[in-house]
């Protein structure tokens, strides 16, 4: 056989092309200008991960562009069905890797409230310490790569640096750097340890700081301010028509933000505000980060002062693990202990969306039970998937390099995007 | 007098020669070595063609494993842990490896850091395969050696598509064990740069060379003992056989 058989996704795969779209572009200048297309990815250092882009550029302009994803696409949502609901947060946790503890506190945020579960307060303050954490580290990741997209290597060691100091903390309090399974349906895995206060304080004494000194770095820097400021604006209308949120929607003056819109795991008790931008471009972008993470940082003030004392998990043997030292003298803990290793627990028919504020947007899990201790259905809206469609509007019409530095500034992270 | 002189215009002044003493040294623990194989005439002339073509190998594997070039490749969570290893923390510049390359054709080690989709694994495999000999490749994470926590219809494990030398274990693996992976690897390149891996895999032919030049004879001959890489599968009975 002289050719190997393609199948119909390989055949449908390779059929993409952009001549219907580009038809209306046919007679740009008289057709005088040729038209070329390029590929861009899925290997590409400036793609974020295994982004492919097709890009129609005519010399230097870009004409139309169409993002093709899939390529790290792990079936995750179909794995979280064949595992007990408290077997699916690893899972769950994998999809945007540089937010876990978001996607774990969606996840069983969802669960809870189809169980009808009463998260303790301490439980919620250090959810809403880990979280904000992570956030943090979260722009700190997409500050120190997206400043190498535009050629400045030294952001991306201070960025880094920082990064390692959240990155200790999380392994003091859940034992792992990255996905922690730290959040668990009903609260968190563990009580923070003795320490761990001491050097949070430390960490957040210091960020603003390092804070100010990125913005030292970066709004002085002349090749900072040309290939940022007013470069692929695009208005609040349009991203909402597009249903672009987080940081790209507050950039363009909308202030959105769930954490104030409809506030879970107690952000009601916090006074932070939210920073938007004016002009929606890609400067605001970055400006609208940099000024979270300071908001961020008095949110962790916040409720570290405030933590309450209590349990850190709900004390319903149901649903979460006894404690050790109960398993030695009672029974019941025993039997508690093996029905939820061996089967887990089982959550009433139902469904429900819970959304939260990523650091990309809004994060919601949509989960379905079926009354038995497996989830019926788990789906994530991924904030980086709606926003990726906003690629293309915004970039309509630059040059192509800007093209890059507008993806840098959406930050799409393809883990959640594929899923 | 005994003088030893290399094959004249093999290598000429690329490694300085070892002084007489050294190789008298030298060739009397290889003659004892070789007692009872070789004698007479043929042992001097074995000795002779050894000892300087290891060392230059030596030499040249030594210089290799300290500057290798990965290529620019991350492709799911553990690609973040794999950017903190050129960080300040971990520092891998300490060890010549922080040289980044975005194409294929300048790097010579391949971190797959991820889970490799099987949509992505023909694109991996093609990027492999424009690396220019001699090159390496280590799979980071449990999900590139084991499928990982998924273990699902989605992920292929890297073992599947290509050669792999080096499995890093962790999900995501700490920079730490990434960098002693690479020390590892570093280590495996000095004692022996080829690996075998052509010959394990059976690909002797697709080694990609330089025009005008020759695969040297220790790739295209196949290994005295072959490598098995699995228990040959017995065959199953088919139905005609009792017929
Ligand atoms: S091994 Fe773990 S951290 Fe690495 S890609 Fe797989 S799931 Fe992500």
């Amino acid at each position: 056989m002289a050719t190997t058989e393609r199948s119909a996704y390989r055949q449908m795969e390779d059929s993409i092309t952009m001549d219907a779209r580009l038809e209306r572009f046919g007679t740009v200048d008289g057709g005088e200008h040729e038209l070329l297309t390029v590929n861009l990815g899925p290997h590409h250092p400036a793609t974020h991960g295994v982004l492919r882009l097709l890009v129609t550029l005519q010399g230097e302009v870009v004409i139309d562009l169409r993002p093709i994803i899939g390529y790290v696409h792990t079936g995750i949502e179909k794995t979280a069905e064949q595992k007990s609901y408290w077997k699916a947060i690893p899972v769950v946790e994998r999809m945007d890797y540089l937010a876990y503890m978001f996607n774990a506190t969606a996840y069983c945020g969802a669960v809870e409230s189809l169980l009808d579960l009463e998260v303790p307060k301490r439980g919620q303050y250090l959810r809403v310490i880990h979280m904000e954490l992570n956030r943090i580290m979260s722009h700190l990741v997409w500050l120190g790569t997206s400043a190498l997209d535009l050629g400045a290597m030294s952001m991306f060691w201070f960025c880094f640096r920082e990064r390692e100091r959240i990155l200790d903390l999380f392994e003091q309090s859940t034992g792992q750097r990255m996905h922690t399974r730290y959040i668990q349906v009903g609260g968190v895995m563990e009580d923070i340890p003795r320490g761990f206060e001491e050097k949070l304080r430390e960490f957040i004494a210091i960020m603003p700081k390092r804070v100010g000194q990125y913005r030292d770095m970066l709004y002085k820097n002349e090749i900072a301010l040309q290939r940022l400021k007013g470069i692929c604006p695009l208005d609040e209308e349009s991203l909402l028509a597009l249903g672009v949120t987080g940081p790209l929607l507050r950039a363009a003056g909308n202030p959105w933000d769930l954490r104030k819109a409809d506030p879970y795991c107690s952000y009601e008790d916090f006074d932070f505000k939210i920073p938007v931008g004016t002009e929606g471009d890609n400067w605001d972008r970055l400006a609208v980060r940099l000024a979270e993470m300071e908001q961020s940082v008095r949110i962790i003030e916040q409720a570290l002062d405030g933590l309450p004392e209590g349990p850190h998990i709900t004390e319903d043997r149901k649903i979460a693990l006894p404690p050790r030292h109960e398993l030695g003298t009672s029974m019941e803990a025993l039997i508690h202990h093996f029905k939820l290793v061996t089967e887990g627990f089982r959550v009433p028919p139902g469904e429900h969306y819970y959304p939260i504020e990523s650091p990309r947007g809004e994060l919601g899990c949509f989960v379905r039970a079926d009354g038995s201790s497996k989830p019926a259905r788990v789906h994530m809206r991924d904030p980086s998937f709606v926003n990726l469609q906003a690629t293309a509007p915004m970039t309509r019409g630059t040059y192509i390099a800007d093209l890059i530095a507008t993806l840098a500034m959406l930050d799409p992270v393809l883990g959640g995007i594929d899923r | 007098m005994d003088v030893i002189r290399s094959k004249p215009g093999v290598f000429p002044g690329i490694v300085e020669a070892p002084s007489q003493q050294d190789l008298k040294i030298e060739q009397r623990r290889a003659r004892d070595f070789l007692k009872g194989d070789l004698a007479g005439q043929e042992l001097e002339e074995y000795v002779e063609s050894r000892l300087l073509t290891t060392t230059l190998s030596k030499a040249g594997a030594w210089a290799a494993s300290n500057a290798l070039f990965p290529a620019t490749f991350g492709l799911a969570c553990c690609a973040i842990e794999m950017m903190s290893i050129v960080a300040s923390r971990v520092d891998i510049a300490r060890f010549g490896f922080e040289a980044f390359r975005a194409s294929p054709r300048q790097a010579d080690i391949m971190i797959l850091s991820g889970r490799v989709s099987i949509k992505m694994a023909p694109v991996v495999r093609r990027v492999y395969d424009q690396m220019l000999e001699p090159k390496w490749a280590i799979a980071m994470g449990a999900c590139s050696s084991s499928m990982g926590v998924f273990n699902n219809y989605a992920i292929v494990p890297a073992d599947k598509f290509m050669p792999v030398d080096i499995h890093v274990p962790g999900c995501p693996p700490r920079p730490e064990a990434l960098a002693h992976g690479i020390l590892k690897l570093r280590k495996m390149i000095q004692d022996d740069p080829d690996l075998g891996w052509r010959a394990r895999y059976d690909a002797e032919k697709t080694a990609e060379l330089m025009p005008g030049y020759e695969l040297s004879e220790e790739l295209t001959t196949p290994p005295s003992e072959p490598y098995v890489l699995d228990e040959p599968v017995a065959a199953t009975p088919t139905e005609g056989e009792g017929a």
